[in-house]
């Protein structure tokens, strides 16, 4: 058991041909990723790292069965290639592009929804059910397979975590790297109920940032709904108010969006709530003993 | 990225969103020369930088006369005018926008920006004009009237009148308000903005609704896709110019105020590190993503960056290595001290992919102020402890 995608998924690559789409699609056959194929327009009929590309997702579905598309296209056309793979009835959409217009993934996001689409990103590194399917940029390695979920807005945060979650003798279930933009697809409210459903999962690790009010809809979810320990980190304790940190969506706005803010609504809502980013892995083995 | 008030009423013009003539001056002369050619007997000279609260700084000033205005120009420009929204270091005044002055009979607020929860651009507006508006939300948030606008299908005549009918406008003022609103919204969604205020929104004695003020705040994103116009705009004078010069590098660089400099892969990781610097008892110096691409010439750049900063005693190098190796970053660090005189202690926390091989790497190389500390946790203590040593 796992959350959303397993060692049997079928996974096409959208930007397939591409350096980044290349490079990573590589990467994640060698975890054992099932990509079947991928979508270039104009390359249609060719054959790329073995496998066959196709002109548009309606085809590469035809042919395929896939049902999760993991997206590499560049940011002005990348709301194109999300609505394409919602138009054609793929299921997941792991969008790793970073620099997508906000506007862009409105309109992408609201016409997913219409088709019943999920997306995770953009601008994330992906997702990866341990030692079964990586569908992203993260280094598969540090994943060990085991019983902590975890969701995280940034990149290297997620490895952080899972490193250490896995350093203190416990593993990783399902890690999601949601992104770090002021519009995302499913975030930690819609993934939650996954994971509370998931026999696999014990445990569940947020890492937030400032920015938004995910992380407080987080604490919503939890204190109503969620029967399983959840640890948190947020980080941008000491990020400047007004000032954008790294990502787009990581600011503080006037008097909302801060850390101290969602701490302490996850403290609310009785979750295991740590401040030193050092902490993640310990405090996941002390709630878990 | 931000631009200035003179900038917004221009992109306010091309829409139709009515606003005061006026022109940008840099210097007394063409002050005076710009109030002149508008004609009548009253100006406003306003001091032109990227943040609120000009006018209780001493930043607007109405004149009177020709030489009022050059009294004024005079004294605005070159001044460093220090608002809430400045920082205590306030910001240096370059421009002055002479503009001509109105007949208010009443103020208003008016702004669009998006509204993270509900994913949608949100219309805002208040009877309460010229006020801080987040004291307004907090204290008074009847007084503030919403409404979400979907793009997928525009500006409609409802939206304004939920707005207009809201502020309780008498009947002959409410198609003007649509009006307004509506050219507004498409200044704010053809331009892929994240926020466009008009605060105070001004209604004259003979009715017209008037854009007395103008702020506009854009998708960083958006802008070098597609809006060379707005790129343009972009005022280097306003920006830190470390920040510059380490986004042409495509570093990501915010400059704070503390003794520990930070490099890091990622921004969340980079955010991280800062708080745990602020928890081991020290304080950040910045915070720098250098990326995913990490290579010697960025490292080098940053280490660079980060000390030019005076205030900078010790530099923690906190990478997570993923698909970039570690051992590739430890070169870049030993290639870096090259190009570049460091000076100071380095400590280099190294994980994930190759680490091993990173970290003899760093030890064969026995560069004396290059410490190596085993986690994220030994490494913030480590830079903390160094930039207090040297100190003393």
């Amino acid at each position: 058991m796992s959350i959303l995608v397993d060692k049997n998924t079928k996974v096409i690559v959208q930007g397939f041909t591409g350096k980044e789409g290349t490079f990573h699609a590589e990467q994640c056959l060698a975890y054992g990723t099932k990509i079947v194929g991928g979508v270039t327009p104009n390359k249609g009929g060719q054959e790329h790292l073995g496998l066959p590309v196709f002109n548009t997702v309606q085809e590469a579905i035809n042919a395929t069965g896939a049902t999760v598309s993991m997206i590499f296209v560049p940011p002005a056309f990348v709301a194109d290639a999300i609505m394409e793979a919602s138009d054609a009835g793929i299921e997941l959409a792991v969008v790793i592009t970073e620099g997508a217009p906000v506007q862009d993934i409105m309109h992408a996001k609201a016409y997913a929804n219409k088709c019943n689409m999920k997306i995770i990103g953009p601008n994330c590194p992906g997702i990866i059910t341990a030692q079964e399917s990586k569908i992203g940029i993260m280094p598969g390695s540090v994943f060990k397979k085991g019983c902590v979920g975890l969701i995280s807005k940034s990149g290297t945060l997620t490895y952080e975590g899972a490193n250490q979650v896995c350093k203190e003798g416990y593993g990783i279930s399902t890690a999601i790297g949601i992104g770090g933009d002021p519009i995302i697809g499913l975030s930690y409210k819609e993934l939650l109920p996954l994971f509370e459903q998931d026999e696999q999962t014990k445990a569940v690790v947020i890492i937030g940032e400032i920015g938004g009010d995910l992380e407080i809809q987080a604490a919503k979810f939890i204190k109503e709904n969620f029967t399983k320990p959840v640890i948190a980190f947020i980080a941008g304790q000491t990020a400047p108010k007004g000032k954008r940190m790294g990502h787009a969506g990581a600011i503080v706005s006037g008097s909302a969006g801060t850390a101290d803010e969602k701490m302490k609504a996850l403290e609310e809502a009785g979750v295991h709530v740590v401040k030193s980013p050092a902490d993640i892995g310990k405090k996941v083995a002390e709630v878990l003993k | 990225m931000n631009i200035h008030e003179y900038q917004a009423k221009d992109v306010f013009r091309k829409y139709n969103v009515s606003v005061p003539r006026g022109y940008v001056a840099t210097s007394v002369k063409e002050a005076v020369e710009h109030a002149k050619h508008l004609g009548g007997s009253v100006w406003v000279v306003k001091a032109q930088i990227h943040a609120g609260g000009r006018g209780l700084a001493g930043g607007v000033k109405l004149a009177r006369s020709l030489d009022e205005v050059a009294v004024h120009a005079g004294d605005i420009l070159g001044m460093t005018l220090v608002t809430h929204q400045t920082g205590p270091k306030g910001k240096k005044v370059h421009k002055v926008y002479i503009e001509e002055g109105a007949q208010i009979a009443k103020e208003f607020y008016l702004s669009i920006l998006l509204d993270r929860a509900l994913e949608l651009p949100v219309m805002m507006t208040s009877t309460e004009g010229g006020m801080d508006i987040e004291l307004v939300a907090k204290n008074t948030p009847e007084k503030i009237i919403k409404t979400t606008i979907d793009p997928a299908i525009g500006f409609q005549g409802f939206h304004g009148r939920k707005l207009a009918f809201g502020l309780g406008l008498p009947k002959e003022d409410i198609g003007k308000f649509v009006n307004f609103a509506s050219a507004l919204y498409r200044a704010y969604i053809e331009n892929d903005a994240e926020m466009v205020e008009i605060n105070p929104l001004i209604q004259t004695k003979h009715g017209d609704f008037l854009a007395l003020d103008g702020k506009m705040g854009f998708d960083d994103n958006a802008i070098p896709l597609r809006h060379p116009q707005i790129e343009e705009m972009r005022d280097f004078s306003e920006e830190e110019p470390s920040e510059t010069e380490a986004k042409k590098y495509g570093l990501s660089y915010v400059k704070l105020d503390g003794s520990v400099g930070c490099m890091v892969n990622g921004a969340g990781l980079a955010m991280a590190t800062m708080d745990i610097i602020k928890h081991e008892g020290g304080e950040p110096a910045n915070f720098l993503d250098v990326g995913g691409g990490a290579n010697p010439q960025t490292v080098a750049k940053g280490f660079e960056i980060i000390l030019k900063d005076p205030n900078v005693k010790s530099i923690f190098v906190n990478i997570f290595g993923g698909i970039v190796r570690c051992d590739r970053i430890a070169n870049g660090i030993l290639e870096a001290t090259k190009l570049v005189d460091v000076n100071i202690p380095v400590i280099v926390r190294l994980d994930g992919t190759n680490a091993k091989e990173a970290s003899e790497i760093l030890k064969n190389a026995n560069i004396s102020n290059v410490i190596t500390a085993f986690d994220l946790s030994d490494g913030a203590k480590k830079a903390v402890l160094a930039s207090l040593e040297t100190n003393v």
